[in-house]
């Protein structure tokens, strides 16, 4: 006994209209990439659902994958027999013994499409339900509020048995929403505006700002570690690293203490604004907090946004920080962020930043100095990594010899 | 040479050596440092400790990198003890531990703790009904090897794990030394709540080890110092060492796959074999681990044959390697059978992949020849 095909439902998608397709091929297209190396597995699709047919492959590891791709609302695992009661009791308790979270109480669901069978509804929910009673322990039947509705249909090629769901990660196909650019600093908070982005259809790609000497290269490498997490969602992440410790040295020169982190996120935005126009994306995305930081108050916000009208993502602007931490234990980028390497964030941040910097003053203090020229170089001397999922090397290859 | 002592030790991959010599000489950075060469050092020690979690299916943040078996036995039982001692005092393992668990135990009760020593029954296993019933309100930690060092029985890791996960304030140890490679053991099925492995019992090199600790289990460090490896094991890493192992574990189980089957008919055949010979007695059980045969040949002690099957060229050992110098009898063996002549007089056959049938015939002609001579001798002394 095997399960024959997975059931997906859609999720938000289904309550589009006239342009469903396209979200349901982005999300058919994401599938097969997810799917690609499972010998035997076929996806077809209607305008309701999608059945992943395993053809002896296991359906663990392919619902393990299923569950993390975006747009899917849930799962259920369904086994294919013969017209035969007894068969058809076997293969119950099969499904009954191989569903991924433990059930205590249960019912039966027959539809009968095919009213020649010759059992009625009635006599099958019976017989099944009793096979399952008398060869497990602890099993209940709850008609009401049951761990597991098997639902058996009777159709006229064949008997079909269902009933677990299992949650999907919901949210809109990968890709569906265009592209984007995420300000990766790696700490804890960009990993997850990331992350939410893409669960909204986001093509994401990262943007991380390097001033060596005054960041050490665990910063890069804590910020690569964290997009090869991030790629497991998609396969790959593109991440632009940008030499930024020429700016930054300017900025320390020419710009008053307590305002040098106001324009420095203002030069942020400006470069990762020309890298965004580059890679024609439409949006950036970060992971500021309402309050959190001295950069991330209303008036520096206000302050920092003049730099650009491209729109700002900003998923976590309510959120808390206990809130976040809990989504980036669940992504596993908490422990990556939490080492404690210097970044650019932390270097350079004066003992007292202006919590509510003014626009006039902050354009008045960069009017006296040229930074488009520097903003040119960093643009043009970005690196761009293509990181894989679980990459840990970014260049020496010849490393991956050694295991 | 015929090499039958893989479960004394196993020889090293050449790749292993390979991976080894290479980091050793040109990442030879501390990974603590700061600069480019601790980082580069620091990257080689995560992505071998990524590899180890991924073929052991658990998170990398589990992974520790100890010395080797000894010291990842020592470290799980007191490590766990002194941690959990506030809550109780009582530790159950087994009969047939390898000496690093029964004495690391030992030394506990010193300060006051009481160990319970399950019996093992003809076949080598422990009955989970004897676990049940010696599990107590004060009872902090569970020892059970996975697989035997001495007849390679395989323990019900499984319903141990199970059953515990009933007493959520009971720990779970389990000595993997001779099963990782050998036998599949999941330790998130089995509830696992610390998992000792060594490398080179799955050909990595001396001085390396794991020891997978639970998420949210706590253990206290048997090291002080630097706080390296979450401050459960100071001291700096030895990271050609731990590369070789991520490498070897890799070869080992990849090995397991593609090679069981042959491991398993050489067993079959040695174990039949042996078993249909005059004056033998056969200590492993049939259903044990597909490496170890282990046999008994009462009134013949375990040294001269041994030494008798050197002089063909032929290695093995007597009892467990670690214990093979003190001259005594077979703890599993005797703990077992309550036979003392079988029980002096025990020699111990250990595969690995690689090994051929063809070995396999030879080694049991071989000792087909030695045993009929010897007796001839020993008759005539008697």
């Amino acid at each position: 006994m095997k399960f024959d095909h997975i059931i997906i439902r859609y999720g938000e998608i289904s309550t589009k209209k006239r342009n469903r397709k396209g979200f349901v091929d982005k999300m058919k297209a994401h599938i097969r990439w997810s799917l690609k190396d499972i010998e035997g597995v076929v996806l077809t699709a209607n305008r309701e659902r999608m059945y992943v047919l395993l053809n002896g492959a296991d359906h663990v590891p392919v619902i393990d994958r299923l569950k993390g791709i975006f747009g899917i609302q849930s799962l259920s695992p369904a086994i294919k027999i013969e017209r035969d009661l007894e068969v058809m009791k076997t293969a119950a308790l099969y499904y009954l013994n191989h569903t991924l979270e433990e059930v205590n109480t249960f019912k039966i669901t027959t539809k009968r499409a095919d009213k020649d069978f010759p059992y009625n509804t009635d006599e099958i929910n019976r017989a099944i339900g009793g096979h399952l009673l008398r060869n497990t322990e602890d099993l209940k039947v709850d008609v009401k509020n049951p761990d597991l509705n098997l639902l058996v249909e009777v159709r006229r090629e064949a008997v079909y048995l269902t009933g677990e769901i299992i949650q999907g990660a919901g949210g809109l196909p990968f890709g569906s929403s265009g592209k984007a650019m995420l300000m990766l600093s790696g700490g804890i908070d960009s990993p997850v505006a990331g992350f939410l982005s893409m669960k909204r259809g986001l093509d994401v790609e990262a943007i991380h700002f390097y001033s060596p000497p005054f960041t050490s290269e665990r910063s890069r490498q804590k910020v690569i570690d964290l997009a090869g997490k991030l790629a497991e969602i998609n396969g790959s992440m593109k991440v632009h690293i940008v030499p930024f410790t020429e700016i930054q040295l300017l900025i320390q020169k020419q710009i008053p203490e307590n305002y040098s982190m106001t324009t420095t996120r203002r030069l942020m935005m400006r470069v990762a604004d020309r890298i965004r126009e580059k890679e024609e994306a439409m949006a950036l995305i970060t992971g500021e907090s309402l309050g959190q930081v001295a950069s991330q108050t209303m008036s520096s916000m206000f302050a920092i946004n003049e730099v650009t009208n491209t729109p700002i993502l900003r998923p976590l602007i309510t959120m808390d920080k206990t809130e976040i931490i809990k989504i980036a234990r669940e992504l596993d980028t908490f422990e990556i962020s939490n080492l404690p390497y210097e970044d650019c964030c932390t270097v350079f941040t004066p003992a007292s930043p202006k919590t509510k910097p003014k626009r006039e003053k902050v354009n008045y203090y960069e009017s006296f100095v040229d930074f488009e020229s520097l903003i040119e170089k960093a643009v043009s001397e970005t690196e761009i990594l293509t990181v894989k999922p679980g990459q840990t090397f970014d260049k020496e290859e010849a490393m991956e010899d050694l295991f | 040479m015929i090499y039958f002592d893989n479960s004394a030790t196993t020889k090293p991959y050449p790749e292993v050596i390979e991976s080894f010599m290479k980091v050793t000489s040109d990442y030879f950075g501390n990974p603590s440092s700061l600069h480019g060469l601790g980082v580069q050092s620091e990257k080689l020690l995560s992505a071998a400790r990524k590899q180890i979690a991924d073929l052991l299916k658990v998170k990398s943040s589990e992974i520790y990198f100890t010395s080797g078996g000894t010291e990842g036995n020592n470290l799980a039982i007191k490590g766990a003890a002194h941690a959990q001692g506030n809550r109780g005092k009582h530790i159950i393992t087994t009969a047939i531990e390898h000496p690093s668990v029964e004495d690391a135990c030992q030394s506990l009760t010193r300060m006051g703790y009481e160990i319970t020593y399950l019996p093992v029954n003809e076949f080598g296993q422990i009955d989970v009904t004897d676990l049940k019933d010696a599990l107590r309100e004060d009872t902090i930690l569970v020892s059970v090897m996975h697989v035997n060092n001495e007849v390679g029985s395989i323990q019900p890791i499984v319903e141990v794990g199970k059953l515990l996960k009933q007493y959520p304030n009971v720990l779970f140890h389990v000595d993997n030394v001779q099963g990782t490679g050998k036998v599949s053991l999941s330790l998130r099925e089995a509830n696992v709540d610390l998992c000792t492995i060594s490398g080179h019992k799955v050909h990595g090199l001396k001085g390396t080890g794991i020891l997978y600790v639970r998420e949210g289990v706590r253990v206290d460090p048997l090291f002080h110092g630097g706080n390296q490896e979450t401050k459960i094991r100071s001291g700096t890493e030895n990271v050609a060492g731990i590369v070789a192992l991520s490498k070897a574990l890799r070869i080992s189980m990849n090995n397991q796959l593609l090679y069981h089957d042959k491991l398993q008919q050489i067993k079959t055949y040695l174990y039949k074999g042996l078993k249909e010979m005059d004056g033998v007695l056969v200590n492993s059980p049939e259903e044990g681990a597909p490496h170890i045969v282990n046999f008994s040949v009462p009134g013949l002690k375990s040294e001269v044959l041994l030494h008798a099957l050197e002089s063909e060229g032929i290695y093995v050992s007597t009892t467990s390697a670690c214990s093979s110098k003190k001259r005594t009898i077979s703890k599993t063996v005797d703990a077992m059978f309550r036979h003392s002549a079988r029980s002096e007089s025990v020699i111990r056959i250990s595969t690995t992949y690689g090994n051929e049938m063809e070995e396999a015939k030879q080694v049991l002609a071989a000792i087909q020849k030695i045993v009929a001579n010897l007796e001839k001798i020993m008759r005539v002394a008697k």
